[in-house]
C-alpha cells in the first residue's frame, strides 16, 4: 500500500506530518476555544436570567 | 438566540450577528462533511495513487501541500481585505470578527506553505531557502499575518482593533499580491511559475492536475469551516463582553 519514495522519503513524509500537524493543531484549537466560549456565554446568560427572574419576583 | 427570524430580504442581513450565527450553525455541517471527504480523497490520491515526477521524483507529491496552502494563505489575506473593507465602509462588526478570526488560519497556511517549501526546496535547489522575489513576500505576508493578529491582541476596545487591524490589512494586501505575482513582476528567482492557471497550457500534467484540485477543494473547505467555527466564537465572545459590560452598568 506504501508507495516506494525513494531516496526522497524522508523529505516527502516530513512534509505531510508537517502540514497534518499544524492543521490539525489550530482545528482542535479552534473547537476548544469554541467550546469554552459557548459555555461561558451559557453562565453569563444563565445568571442574567436568575438576576433578572430573581427581580421579577422582588417587584411584584 | 434560538427565535425564529424573518427571511432576509438583502444580504447584508446576514451581518446581524443572530442571522449569522443561525445561518452558520446550519452549514457548518455539510462544509464539515465536504472538507473531510476532499482532504481524504484528494490527499489519498495524490499520495498513493499518482507516479513519480521524471525530475523531481517522488516530492512531486508535497505539490499536494504546498500549492494549495500557499493559494489559501493569499486569498485568506483578500478575504480579510474584502471584510476589513466591509467594517471601515459599513460597521458590520461581523465582518470585522470574521477577519479576526481568518488571520490565524491564514497564518497557519502561510507557515504550511514556507515549510513544504522548504522541505521541497532542498532536494531541488540544494537550499532550504532562497532569497527569490516570491519566497521573500511571502516571508513579508507571514509577519504581517502575525503583526495583524498582535494588533488585534493588543488593543482592549474591539471598535479601535477593527479600525486599526483594517487598515493594516490594506497595507499588507500590497504583499499577498506580490507574492502571487512576484513571478511576473519580477521574472527571475528560483520560484517556478503557477501550478494551476485558467490558461490549460500552464497546468501540471493531467495525472496530478485532478488530485490537486481535490486537495485545492479541500483545503478551501478547511479555511471556509475554520471562519465559520472561530467566527462564531468570536460573536459569542463579543456577546459575553456586552452583558458583563450591560451587568457592570446596573
Amino acid at each position: 500500500m506504501m508507495p516506494d519514495l525513494g531516496k526522497y522519503a524522508v523529505e516527502v513524509l516530513s512534509a505531510y506530518a508537517v502540514t497534518i500537524a499544524l492543521m490539525l493543531a489550530l482545528l482542535l484549537l479552534s473547537l476548544r476555544q469554541s467550546a469554552k466560549t459557548r459555555s461561558a456565554l451559557r453562565e453569563v446568560e444563565a445568571a442574567r436570567q436568575a438576576k433578572a427572574t430573581a427581580k421579577g419576583k422582588a417587584d411584584g | 438566540m434560538s427565535e425564529k427570524l424573518p427571511r432576509p430580504s438583502s444580504l447584508w442581513e446576514y451581518a446581524n450577528p443572530r442571522r449569522f450565527m443561525a445561518l452558520s450553525g446550519a452549514t457548518l455541517p455539510f462544509v464539515a462533511a465536504g472538507t473531510t471527504v476532499a482532504l481524504i480523497v484528494g490527499l489519498a490520491w495524490g499520495f498513493f495513487f499518482t507516479p513519480d515526477d521524471y525530475r523531481q521524483g517522488s516530492t512531486v507529491k508535497i505539490i499536494y501541500l504546498h500549492v494549495p496552502s500557499a493559494m489559501v494563505a493569499i486569498n485568506a489575506w483578500l478575504m480579510m481585505l474584502v471584510a476589513s473593507l466591509i467594517w471601515l465602509i459599513r460597521r458590520h462588526h461581523v465582518s470585522a470578527l470574521a477577519a479576526k478570526a481568518a488571520a490565524p488560519v491564514g497564518a497557519t497556511m502561510t507557515m504550511i506553505a514556507l515549510a513544504t517549501g522548504a522541505i521541497w526546496g532542498q532536494p531541488m535547489w540544494g537550499a532550504w531557502w532562497a532569497w527569490d522575489p516570491r519566497l521573500t513576500s511571502f516571508l513579508v505576508l507571514f509577519l504581517f499575518y502575525l503583526g495583524y493578529m498582535a494588533l488585534w491582541a493588543a488593543i482592549e476596545n474591539d471598535d479601535t482593533a477593527a479600525d486599526l487591524t483594517a487598515v493594516l490589512c490594506i497595507v499588507g494586501s500590497v504583499f499577498a499580491v506580490l507574492s502571487r505575482y512576484a513571478l511576473v513582476f519580477w521574472n527571475q528567482g528560483l520560484h517556478q511559475g503557477a501550478s494551476l492557471s485558467l490558461d490549460k497550457e500552464e497546468n501540471v500534467s493531467d495525472v496530478f492536475y485532478w488530485p490537486l484540485l481535490i486537495c485545492l477543494a479541500g483545503f478551501v473547505g478547511f479555511f471556509v469551516l475554520l471562519i465559520l467555527i472561530r467566527t462564531r466564537t468570536e460573536v459569542r465572545a463579543r456577546r459575553m463582553k456586552a452583558l458583563q459590560a450591560r451587568e457592570r452598568m446596573t
